[in-house]
């Protein structure tokens, strides 16, 4: 992640130096577009080398003809560059193939299974940020104090123990010894404002508890560094000390001058890591049975479901091209210097 | 998992045994139970997949069923027989209705078997067992299906065919999914699928058979076997399928659950490539050069097999849950014969066996398997690699998902031949046709006719093949099951496969709850019943 903070530091001044932000879209759209093709070759060749798909879907009682129906049915038999063409052409339409294993379009059943994704990574996002950045700023203020030994001790620990190992441990404790909480699945759900989610309902809430803090515990102990690192560096500056000389209540130096400044890595970090909160909750939905993406794209992973694979991936390149593209507009705005010039011009 | 001192395993023991919260009564009339799978489809013709087909029988009827051991019980056909040596009559069940209300007759099974050949974009259709019969229906209640040369299976293969009401002919998989389309004369109707998330069936009253006693029945995939015990434990499901080696312990330990057990058709196998050629790198003498295999010795063969300890793979690498194997089907499964035993663990004597074949200095080996396809398949082969290393075969392991092993497996070789010479595989009748794992397996590879598909390792044997084809069409089934025995001891005693074990299939439930279970490794939920 640090690399990718550094490039944005240097790559948001951007669309402030003079470019119209419409031109700088403009550009990284069409950047956008080269990275997904070549990904998509690059994928899709990959993938062609491992397996074949006709041996994990066809019954192995079935007769000769069988096989090569299905190697037919499927373009398998085709070399793998016409393969390439013809999912390129259907791409271009917004057809990226059919499942193998459900016969249905892969973008169909992935926009079926985003909506239980997004709603796992979004309450992870949450948890992450309501927990994690007051326990840093507090952290950040008293450097030396127990309670900061506890919390960075805790953070280290939430960075290095497995996700995995971490979620059963959750189930057993919270389920099983105590049980307070649903071991695994989603609960019922209900729609507000348009919007279908389980976080609108009880039953919900309680399935999505589990899962969703397993989903933020990393997170929490990144943003808890991150808000601690901003913290020290911040209280150390002029305009802290000048608050601080003019007779400032310390709650405010807090809210209105040091939340302000540290929030802007904050935001950029977090904004992509949502996307790896979306791409890579697998571990954590394998485990709570949370029928997301990731069970899906696992799914199909074993079972050589090539399109989904390959549409999974093609989403996740995407999600991320645009995640960073937000991003960096967010931060433009965020940042009042770069603001200020950008009035300018 | 297991690298870990501390882990979710140990944990779930501690937590069971100090701190149980008592299972309270079964509700006596829903049900929830988690599979470690779901189907692809709800549509009984997409695919033919195990879970897909033991999740058709819930919903839909096959004119003949398959009672937990694969024998053939009447289904939607009370009664079936030969009427010449290329028809088979079946006599339909009267007064059986579909969920929607309409009558089963004989044209909604000619209609289900137009359908269930051509069911669009299947990733395996069951054209397999309609192509090359003709149907025809004599009357209302009276089917008569023909084919070209005599043929004792199609009852079997009448047994693999979910009917659907000859109205929905023309649906679609996607009508299936969604219930437009789902009405069976099973004993449960189709309620509602969200994939990943939840099945839900509710009960038939007007099933022709005995009524199942659950007004609903709620089904989760979960996937990761200490999730389903721990949501088993915690009170969230009453059932689950596939308990892991490592939770069985502690479920069985526990007040208020009972787990169920029974040794499965399910066979582990090793598999030695015997022809002369092509000279595979996976046999080598002690500097590395390959060597003709080795296996084309029965002697070497055998020696292998003695090599084996299956007990000790049962007692120290599977928890128990494997049963040593001497050949294809477990005891009083279909086509068990009782003159084959597992081979005893004999070192001494495997080792002689290499020096009669000319390999008393030994050789080099790399024996290949799938990682995670089956139950502890990894640790299974690097104990066997260990055990022939002492009868002097220096063995190497070489593992790889199954999705890329099935490949090399089958045609990784040159020429899309088989590329290994030692390969350790499963296997499972999923037809409950005796003559299956012969024609498969054992019978000469030829293609065109469909034998010897599986036949990897370029076993021949005229006299085997022979048997396989007199028994495959005789009608008379008694004589046949007597050929395909006799063929199964010849192909044993000449080890054309090395079989290791039979897996032990487990089920959990809470307390007052009865399963019916058998050979199929696969769950039926209405063979799941309160206990009285």
């Amino acid at each position: 992640m640090n690399e990718g903070l550094a490039r944005r530091m240097s790559a948001a001044g951007q669309p402030a130096k003079g470019t119209p932000m419409l031109a700088f879209v403009l550009r990284r759209v069409m950047q956008s577009v080269v990275v997904l093709f070549v990904m998509s070759l690059v994928v899709f060749s990959m993938i062609n080398l491992v397996g074949d798909p006709v041996d994990m879907l066809v019954n192995p009682e079935s007769l000769p003809e069988e096989i090569d129906r299905v190697r037919r049915d499927f373009g398998l038999d085709q070399p793998v560059h016409v393969q390439y063409w013809k999912f390129l052409l259907g791409a271009i339409s917004g057809d990226l193939g059919k499942s193998f294993i459900f016969g249905r379009p892969a973008l169909a059943l992935m926009a079926e299974r985003f909506p239980a994704t997004l709603e796992l990574a979004t309450s992870a996002l949450v948890i992450s940020v309501t927990v994690g950045l007051p326990l840093g700023v507090y952290a950040g203020l008293r450097p030396d104090g127990w309670g900061t030994r506890i919390i960075m001790g805790g953070s280290v620990l939430g960075i290095s123990i497995p996700t995995f190992w971490l979620g059963l441990m959750m189930i057993i404790v919270f389920s099983v010894v105590l049980g307070w909480l649903p071991v695994s699945g989603r609960g019922e759900t209900s729609r507000f404002l348009g919007i279908e989610s389980s976080a609108f309902t009880l039953d919900g809430l309680r399935h999505l508890v589990l899962p969703a803090t397993n989903l933020a515990l990393f997170k929490i102990a990144m943003v808890i560094r991150l808000a601690r690192a901003g913290t020290v560096e911040v209280m150390a500056l002029d305009f802290i000390r000048f608050a601080r000389a003019k007779g400032l209540a310390p709650r405010r130096i807090v809210l209105a001058h040091l939340m302000p400044n540290i929030l802007i890595p904050i935001v950029t970090v977090l904004g992509i890591e949502f996307g790896t909160l979306i791409a890579f909750a697998t571990v954590t939905e394998s485990i709570f049975a949370w029928p997301g993406l990731g069970k899906l794209v696992i799914d199909a992973i074993v079972n050589l479901d090539r399109p989904i694979v390959v549409a999974y991936l093609l989403f996740v390149v995407t999600l991320f091209l645009v995640l960073n593209l937000v991003v960096d507009i967010i931060y433009a705005l965020l940042d009042p210097r770069v603001r200020l010039q950008g009035d300018e011009t | 998992m297991r690298k870990f001192i501390f882990g979710p395993e140990a944990l779930l023991t501690a937590a069971a045994t100090s701190l149980g919260i008592l299972a309270g009564p079964v509700s006596a009339s829903d049900l929830t139970v988690a599979l470690a799978a779901e189907p692809t489809s709800m549509d009984p013709h997409y695919q033919n997949l195990t879970i897909n087909n033991s999740m058709a029988t819930q919903v839909y009827d096959a004119l003949v069923l398959q009672d937990v051991n694969q024998n053939l019980v009447p289904g939607l056909a009370a009664s079936w027989e030969p009427v010449d040596e290329r028809t088979w009559e079946f006599k339909l069940r009267a007064g059986v209705t579909f969920h929607n209300g309409a009558a089963f007759t004989a044209e909604d099974v000619i209609a289900t078997m137009q359908r269930a050949a051509n069911v669009p974009n299947s990733p395996s259709s069951f054209a397999t067992f309609i192509k090359g019969k003709t149907f025809e229906a004599v009357n209302d209640l009276t089917l008569r299906v023909s084919t070209e040369k005599p043929y004792p299976f199609t009852p079997n293969d009448m047994s693999r065919i979910s009917i659907i009401d000859s109205a929905f002919v023309d649906a679609t998989t996607e009508d299936f999914n969604t219930g437009v389309a789902s009405y069976g004369t099973g004993p449960f109707t189709f309620t509602k699928w969200l994939p990943g998330d939840v099945i839900e069936l509710s009960r038939n009253d007007g099933y022709w058979g005995a009524a199942v006693d659950w007004d609903n029945v709620v089904i989760r995939p979960i996937g990761d076997g200490t999730t389903r015990a721990a949501a088993l434990i915690a009170g969230d499901v009453d059932f689950i399928e596939r308990v892991a080696p490592a939770d069985l312990p502690t479920l069985e330990s526990r007040d208020g659950l009972s787990v169920f057990k029974s040794v499965s058709n399910r066979l582990l196998y090793m598999t030695l490539h015997m022809t002369d050629d092509p000279i595979k790198p996976y046999a080598t003498d002690h500097e590395g050069n390959p060597i003709a295999s080795p296996f084309r010795d029965v002697r070497a063969r055998e020696a292998v097999s003695l090599a084996i300890n299956r007990q000790a793979i049962a007692d120290r690498v599977m928890d128990g849950l494997s049963a040593p194997a001497g050949q294809f089907s477990p005891e009083g499964y279909i086509g068990y014969s009782a003159n084959l035993e597992p081979d005893a663990h004999d070192p001494d004597r495997a080792r002689e066996l290499l020096a009669e074949a000319g390999y008393g200095d030994g050789f080099k080996l790399t024996i290949h398997g799938p990682a995670g396809r089956y139950s502890n398949d990894t640790r299974i082969l690097e104990a066997i690699a260990q055990m022939l290393s002492r009868i002097g075969i220096d063995t190497d392991v070489e593992t790889m998902p199954a999705s890329v092993f099935f490949r090399r497996f089958s045609r990784g070789g040159p020429g899309d031949t088989p590329e290994f010479t030692a390969a350790m595989s499963g296997y499972a009748n999923g037809s409950g046709e005796p003559s299956h794992p012969l024609r498969i397996f054992i019978h000469t590879k030829q293609r065109e006719r469909g034998y010897g598909p599986g036949n990897r390792n370029g076993y021949s044997n005229p006299e085997v093949d022979k048997l396989i084809e007199d028994g495959r069409s005789s009608m008379d089934i008694a004589m046949g099951e007597r050929a395909f025995i006799q063929a199964t001891e010849i192909a044993m005693r000449e080890y054309a496969l090395v079989p290791i074990h039979h897996e032990i299939a487990t089920w959990a439930a809470r307390d007052g709850i009865a399963y019916e279970h058998g050979a199929l490794d696969s769950t039926f939920i209405h063979k799941i019943r309160p206990q009285e």
